[in-house]
């Protein structure tokens, strides 16, 4: 079982942050994984993406060129990757950033106003992890649990509010995904 | 009989390979008799250049390294890093530290790296046949300023220890001469002060020679001496330009 | 020990210094940055020395010094900043002295761009600097690999007195993979790691008494002298020749009908194409060297088994890597090669095309 997912967005919005939780959760699994990040010389406001794997194999190729799960926060994303998504794959978008949206009718297509949400929770840096919520109410390419131990341990000490704010996205992010 | 006068130990018994009338031999004497005099033989290391001392490194008794052209402040950076325990100085010529090696010594000098640096100005490139130096004086002839250094083409000379005196960080910087008895005394003062700086780990000491090259000046030893004390004593003045030891 | 996700970057950092690497020196480049970052803020706790160079012609040289004094140091950097060490890599061969060098390869020529490239293979393979000399070059292919490599690095250089390379590049160091260290040397390790050159190199006497006069030196003015000391190097790459290369097979068979060459990243990509290809009932066997100097041009020739009908290679670069294929095959059966330049990296479906358009 091997999926493969392209988290794409402005810089600056938490995409790379995204695949990183994502890999670093699959890695808490015992999965193979890999992160690889696009890169520029722009540290702001650039267009981001990251190429994440998770697998029970060994990985070969860490580029992503047919994703499995696409994670868009912003419209030229879903241009840009929209079209290269595996059919029958998932499409997360923030409805607020996305005003096109997509037209795909091959894929599973799960949006919703993320800034929005997040501010409703209290802070706008949950926006990535009601994203992740909704890959993870859809998929099952990592485990809600293994999201948990990671952001406890890092959270619990520095920031206790956010690591409970994080933890609220993520259900809130799971609800929107269930099929 | 009574010997008054020998090779200092920190010099090998290896014969110099410098022309006739030269003062490196002068100046590789200064150095290691004041090496002798503060006991750091067993500690010392040293960077040899690329130009007329390029051998230097087969003349002082002790480790020795030979750098790449100019690069002599970053090779004996990486020394005094690694040995911390150990003394380290660079040898070299105008060439070397003032044109292709300008980088490695105003950083080398502006880290305050723990070395001594013993600079010898003689207005040109000796090794490669008598070219023009970043020294070389304003009209002053060489095979590649046949006409003489033109300063409205390509600069004056440069004065390292003026430049290097803009810096914060260096402990010592002096300019001294070799183009008389008593001004080589002198310069055997600076010299040791340098060793003695670099022994008690104060910083960075920079000494410049005011030297000759008789064979490329198409002078005799006495006349390039009297020519370098007309005419480079007045545009490279001697001096201590910074002695952080002599205020504290 | 358990796995980290770290950065290819700052996974070798960490290993060199695991390794017992206390001198780095090095100048900023992308994308290498993360390196001499996590030097600057761990070399302190360890006691080591980071220092930034005031260009990367000087890291070198401060190299070169710190080598000569017998102790394990690196300086890294990407392409152009390999260019401006390749005076210092040049004279660190032919004085002897051990050192590692990792280059984050990027796109070029000239100043380029700053994403993956494989471009810098024969700078790294075939010269680089002036003269006769080799550097030992190894090039990883995960973050796994890449981190591994730094000891190996130390090791081989400390053993052969020769400059080792890792030639990695911008994907490798950008990317993040689980990694599981190595326990760092002892100090025990470390204090005979310390005197392991003291025949050579620059070191006070211990006991006051003059002892030594090493000279750390590529001069020798004399024709006759030199070409014996080229003669000594090139006796010495000749032992690690036969001694150190190394390469990986990946479903190399007698049944083969095609072998495809890549190296580092770019074979990881092209191993994805191979299994999607052998899971259709292809035979296709992938073979990866991992020293690019010594090329392991044995074993690879034992790889052209009676069915093989081709030789594929694969790189980011125009083909630096196929003169060293063609010598291993040597005319058994043709060569081809394809690959993406300028920073542009090409995807398994690429490869999958060209791979069938003339299996």
């Amino acid at each position: 079982m091997k999926t493969e997912m392209i988290c794409a967005g402005f810089g600056g919005q938490g995409v790379l942050t995204i695949g990183r939780f994502i890999a670093q959760a699959g890695m808490r699994e015992g999965k193979h994984v890999s992160w690889l990040p696009s890169y520029g010389p722009e540290m702001r406001g650039g267009t981001a993406n990251v190429s994440a794997v998770v697998s029970d194999q060994p990985i070969a190729s860490p580029i992503v060129s047919t994703p499995d799960i696409l994670v868009a926060l912003n419209q030229p994303s879903i241009d840009k990757f929209g079209p290269q998504i595996r059919p029958g794959g998932v499409l997360v978008y923030d409805t607020g950033m996305c005003p096109k949206g997509c037209n795909r009718t091959d894929i599973q297509i799960i949006s919703a106003p993320l800034t929005e949400l997040a501010q409703e929770i209290g802070s706008n840096r949950v926006v990535n992890m009601i994203a992740i919520g909704m890959v993870i109410g859809r998929t099952n390419v990592i485990k809600y649990e293994s999201m948990e131990e990671d952001l406890t341990s890092f959270l619990k000490d520095r920031d206790p509010d956010l690591l409970e704010k994080n933890l609220i996205a993520i259900k809130k992010g799971m609800e929107l995904g269930k099929p | 009989m009574e010997v008054i006068a020998t090779r200092p130990e920190s010099l090998r018994e290896v014969s110099f390979t410098y022309c006739p009338g030269c003062m490196h031999g002068v100046a590789h004497r200064l150095i290691a008799e004041a090496i002798d005099e503060h006991g750091l033989i067993n500690k010392m290391a040293g960077v040899a250049p690329v130009g007329c001392s390029v051998f230097a490194y087969k003349f002082f008794n002790f480790d020795m390294a030979e750098a790449a052209h100019g690069r002599a402040p970053a090779v004996a950076t990486g020394i005094k890093r690694a040995r911390p325990d150990m003394h380290v100085f660079t040898y070299q010529g105008d060439g070397d530290l003032a044109a292709i090696g300008t980088a490695e010594i105003v950083h080398a000098a502006n880290r305050g790296e723990h070395l001594s640096v013993f600079f010898v100005n003689n207005a040109i490139y000796g090794m490669t046949g008598g070219q023009m130096a970043p020294t070389t004086l304003p009209d002053m002839k060489t095979t590649t300023s046949p006409y003489g250094r033109k300063v409205d083409d390509v600069g004056y000379p440069i004065r390292v220890c003026e430049l290097l005196d803009t810096l914060v960080a260096p402990y010592y910087i002096e300019r001294v001469s070799l183009l008389s008895g008593p001004d080589i005394i002198k310069a055997k003062k600076a010299v040791s002060k340098a060793i003695q700086y670099n022994k008690e780990g104060r910083g960075f000491t920079f000494i410049e020679f005011v030297s000759t090259c008789p064979t490329n000046w198409g002078m005799k030893p006495l006349e390039s001496m009297e020519w370098a004390r007309e005419n480079m004593l007045p545009y490279f003045k001697p001096g201590v330009f910074r002695d952080k030891g002599a205020q504290a | 020990m358990s796995k980290v996700l770290m950065k290819g970057n700052e996974a070798v950092a960490k290993a060199a210094i695991n390794a017992g690497c206390r001198l780095y020196f090095a100048y900023p480049i992308t994308p290498q940055s993360e390196l001499i970052e996590y030097m600057a803020k761990m070399m302190p706790t360890v006691g080591g020395t980071f220092l930034q160079a005031e260009s990367e012609v000087s890291a070198i040289n401060m190299v070169y010094g710190a080598a000569g004094a017998g102790k394990r140091v690196m300086t890294t950097s990407s392409s152009p900043g390999i260019s401006l060490k390749a005076e210092g890599m040049s004279y660190i061969a032919g004085a002897e002295l051990p050192c590692v060098i990792i280059n984050v390869q990027r796109g070029g020529p000239g100043l380029g761009d700053i994403q993956p490239s494989q471009g810098d293979y024969f700078q790294a393979t075939k010269g680089g600097g002036h003269g006769d000399y080799h550097l030992i070059v190894l090039a990883p292919s995960s973050v796994q690999e890449f981190a591994d490599m730094a000891s190996e690095a130390f090791d081989l250089a400390d053993k052969y007195r020769n400059p080792v390379m890792i030639l990695a590049d911008g994907m490798l160091g950008q990317m993040m993979e689980p990694v599981e260290f190595k326990p760092a040397v002892t100090e025990k390790e470390m204090e005979e790691m310390g005197h392991q050159h003291e025949s050579w190199c620059i070191h006070p006497n211990q006991d006051g008494d003059l002892k030594h006069h090493h000279e750390i030196n590529s001069l020798e003015i004399d024709p006759v002298v030199l070409e014996k000391h080229v003669n000594h190097l090139y006796e010495k790459y000749d032992k690690i020749a036969a001694n150190e290369t190394r390469h990986e097979l990946y479903n190399i068979n007698d049944d083969n009908e095609m072998v495809v060459v890549a190296f580092g990243t770019a074979s990881r990509i092209v191993r994805s194409a191979v299994d999607e290809l052998n899971a259709e009932g292809k035979n296709i066997g992938l073979f990866r060297p991992i020293t690019v100097w010594p090329y392991p041009y044995e074993a690879l020739a034992k790889c052209i088994g009676p069915k093989v009908k081709q030789v594929y290679v694969f790189e980011l670069n125009t083909g630096q890597m196929v003169e060293d294929v063609k010598i291993a095959v040597n005319g058994k059966v043709p060569v081809h090669f394809w690959g993406r330049v300028g920073g542009m990296v090409f995807t398994p479906e690429q490869i999958k095309e060209k791979l069938q358009a003339c299996y």
